[in-house]
């Protein structure tokens, strides 16, 4: 006798979920690895932080609980503000910049990235990548240095004036550190661009040209809309280098002069190693880490795929 | 017979014990025959301790030594962490003392100063590297490190630049030191190279204002951190006031805030700056690159014939509290003050006064070099009993968030002179409270 109709679906249903099960674990164990790494060395710490946030601590001596204490402190003390602030200040140098001039140069390279050309081209565009960036920094701040090449063109020009030691000006300091970010960022944001803009179907550039759209419209109306993931991973990464900087600040002023280029990237290893206050560094730390987070999510929101 | 016999044996007994005990008191620690190996943890840029370690690795073969250097500021951030291991270094080059003492990380080093019989050093020498209990106040209590050498700070001048301005002869106050910039500037000639960038390079020259204008005891209490002390004086308040006079004179490079040490020191000898306040520890480095073309002079006083005062630190090196060679390190540390040689490499590379029993003789340097200079000025100094600790080293922090930050606001001339000390008097109290 033939089984029920229930029992033959039960039978059907039986060997999928055997499979389904077999192939959730192989899953877990492709994915095992990689979560031991990343919570060994992200959620752990970030827990540890978190913990330490609340104590008052040099480090090595006795730990006191503190309460809420670092993080009204931070939220308060007009230095620490300032500092947040100057990071703010740099998503403008690290995200408009090279965001804006990546789309131009992406635009303008279009239908040139076969061949030698292309090639070249991003070589050089990458090549800031590839340089570390204590080593951008250093070169930077020779090329800034009172007889570094920026002053030595100022002068050929007849703008002696102009010319001065922009690392520790207290008004072009942070300008200047802005471009050295900005420099090691166009790179990487104009070659995800380049990527993303061959994938963009020729054929409606053709159709906007034959209906007589400008290069404007171009770019306006299937340039734009088609490189939005690409953008939106462009102002997600220079958003997070402008925010959590430290290697080029460190090499390039060290926060100064005065505080006026201090990240709270730096301020957050002074904080701990320096002045010893690992609860206050613990704390400006968890608070940057929202901050990151409240500043890329409508990053995400606006790169999310339309239905 | 019974009785005297055990009264001999009770003398022989006592006889034995004095003679152990006196033993015991004689026999200072030493490397001893076996091989050494002492873990040591030098700064990077200056060679002196290395040199050193060669030197005694040839007198006593048993004795190598695994160096690890780092650059001043990442000890200052590092010397807790690596002294609160295991395997704490047997030698460190210490930026401050105090924190490290309240957290029990050094070594007391109480027991050897009897045991090599330190008390023949200067007391003055050793006052700095004292810290009581708990780590503060510092100039008094027990004895946490020694000096490898005794440094101090003055006035670089380049003889070329000085010969243009008909500078013969090193200025006897601070009015002449005034008019001999002023001098400089009209001729064209930068009158101080000075870094302020990363650290306050101005403190330098700030703190020998400050010896010009005050006695120096004021400002070690507040640098040992005393009950009360304050940095915010009346005379430091002229002090600061002269050093605003510089800036806004054009007496420093415009760009001070964007020179760091090194561009400094390769600036001013290149030719820019008739002036440059540094330490003595540059002099064997002047004497060896660039000979006969520098000269070293401390501070005028206000006044003709008045006291000298300047900045005039160890150069401190302390044992780990966990080293495993401790006794090996102490010897060194004794050997370094009173071997002649030792004393010979002292001066040649370091360039400073080598320390050690106020009898033994500074040896001999090149007559007209500038090492001659600074240890010249150095004899001053201990005649005036002028020596101060560095304002930078009042507490651990108080560098990179007092001086520098507001020093280089002075120079931006975002910050007047009441309002430095303000600030760092505030900053120095916000510390203490923690």
């Amino acid at each position: 006798m033939s089984s029920t109709p229930a029992a033959q679906r039960q039978e059907q249903r039986l060997p999928q979920s055997r499979g389904s099960r077999k192939s959730r674990r192989a899953a877990w164990l492709f994915v095992a690895p990689a979560f031991a790494f990343y919570a060994a060395f992200v959620l752990v710490p970030l827990a540890m932080s978190f913990y330490y946030s609340f104590l008052r601590w040099d480090g090595i001596g006795e730990a006191r609980f503190h309460g809420l204490t670092n993080y009204i402190t931070v939220l308060t003390d007009p230095k620490l503000l300032q500092i947040i602030g100057n990071a703010f200040q740099l998503v403008g140098y690290f995200t408009i910049i090279p965001v804006v001039l990546g789309l131009a140069v992406a635009s303008v390279i279009r239908g040139h990235m076969a061949g030698p050309f292309g090639t070249a081209t991003r070589t050089i565009l990458f090549l800031p990548q590839v340089i570390p960036l204590v080593a951008a920094g250093i070169a930077w701040s020779w090329m800034f240095a009172n007889t570094g090449v920026v002053n030595q063109g100022l002068r050929a020009v007849g703008l002696s004036d102009w010319a001065r030691g922009w690392l520790g000006d207290f008004v072009w300091a942070l300008p200047a550190v802005g471009i050295i970010g900005a420099w090691v960022l166009l790179g990487l944001c104009t070659m995800l661009l380049v990527t993303g803009i061959t994938k963009i179907d020729p054929s409606l550039y053709e159709a906007a040209r034959l209906d007589g759209a400008r290069p404007w419209h171009e770019f306006r109306y299937i340039t734009l809309p088609g490189l939005r993931q690409e953008i939106a991973v462009c102002v997600t990464l220079t958003v997070i280098s402008a925010l959590a900087s430290f290697d080029i600040v460190y090499i390039a002023t060290q926060g100064g002069p005065g505080i006026t280029t201090m990240v709270p990237g730096l301020e957050i290893y002074r904080l701990a190693f320096a002045h010893r206050q690992v609860g206050l560094a613990s704390a400006l730390a968890i608070v940057l880490m929202i901050l990151v987070l409240i500043s890329i999510a409508p990053v995400q929101w606006f790169a999310r795929e339309k239905k | 017979m019974r009785k005297q016999s055990r009264h001999a044996l009770r003398i022989a007994a006592l006889t034995l014990s004095v003679a152990a005990t006196a033993g015991t008191a004689l026999a200072a620690p030493s490397c001893g025959p076996d091989p050494v190996v002492l873990n040591s943890y030098f700064e990077t840029g200056f060679p002196l301790p290395t040199r050193l370690a060669e030197e005694f690795t040839k007198q006593f073969p048993n004795v190598t030594f695994d160096i690890k250097e780092d650059q001043f500021a990442n000890m200052m951030e590092n010397s807790p962490r690596i002294l609160s291991e295991p395997n704490a270094p047997d030698l460190i080059r210490l930026p401050s003392l105090t924190d490290l003492v309240a957290n029990n990380l050094l070594k007391n080093l109480d027991g050897y100063f009897d045991e090599f019989g330190w008390d023949k050093f200067p007391a003055g020498q050793l006052v700095q590297l004292r810290v009581e209990d708990g780590g503060r106040p510092r100039g008094t209590g027990s004895l946490y490190a020694m000096g490898l050498n005794y440094s101090m700070t003055g006035v670089f001048y380049n003889k070329e630049l000085a010969a243009q301005i008909g500078m013969t002869e090193a200025p006897k106050t601070l009015a002449e030191l005034d008019a001999l910039m002023s001098k400089a500037k009209e001729a064209g000639i930068q009158p101080i190279m000075q870094f302020n960038k990363g650290t306050g390079g101005l403190a330098f020259p700030l703190q020998n204002l400050m010896g010009s204008y005050g006695a120096p005891e004021p400002i070690n209490d507040w640098i040992f951190q005393k009950d009360g002390a304050t940095i915010n004086t009346a005379d430091n308040l002229k002090a600061a006031e002269h050093l605003e006079g510089w800036i806004k004179s054009g007496f420093f490079p415009s760009d001070a805030n964007a020179i760091e040490y090194f561009q400094m020191m390769s600036r001013f000898m290149g030719g820019e700056g008739l002036f440059m306040f540094n330490g003595d520890w540059e002099s064997g480095n002047f004497d060896s690159n660039a000979a006969g073309k520098y000269g070293f002079f401390i501070m005028p006083p206000l006044e003709e014939g008045g006291r000298h005062a300047s900045m005039s630190a160890p150069l401190t090196f302390g044992i780990g509290a966990n080293a495993n060679n401790a006794d090996c390190a102490a010897f060194f540390l004794d050997w370094v003050a009173t071997n002649d040689e030792a004393r010979k490499i002292n001066v040649a590379v370091g360039g400073s006064n080598p320390g050690g029993p106020a009898d033994l003789a500074i040896p001999a340097v090149e007559p007209g070099s500038v090492t001659e200079a600074s240890l010249a000025a150095g004899a001053t100094l201990a005649q005036d009993n002028g020596a101060m600790d560095f304002i930078a080293n009042a507490t651990g922090a108080i560098f990179a968030a007092g001086w520098t930050p507001e020093l280089q606001k002075m120079v931006g001339g975002q910050q007047n002179a009441q309002g430095l000390l303000d600030a760092v008097q505030r900053e120095y109290e916000t510390q203490l409270s923690r």
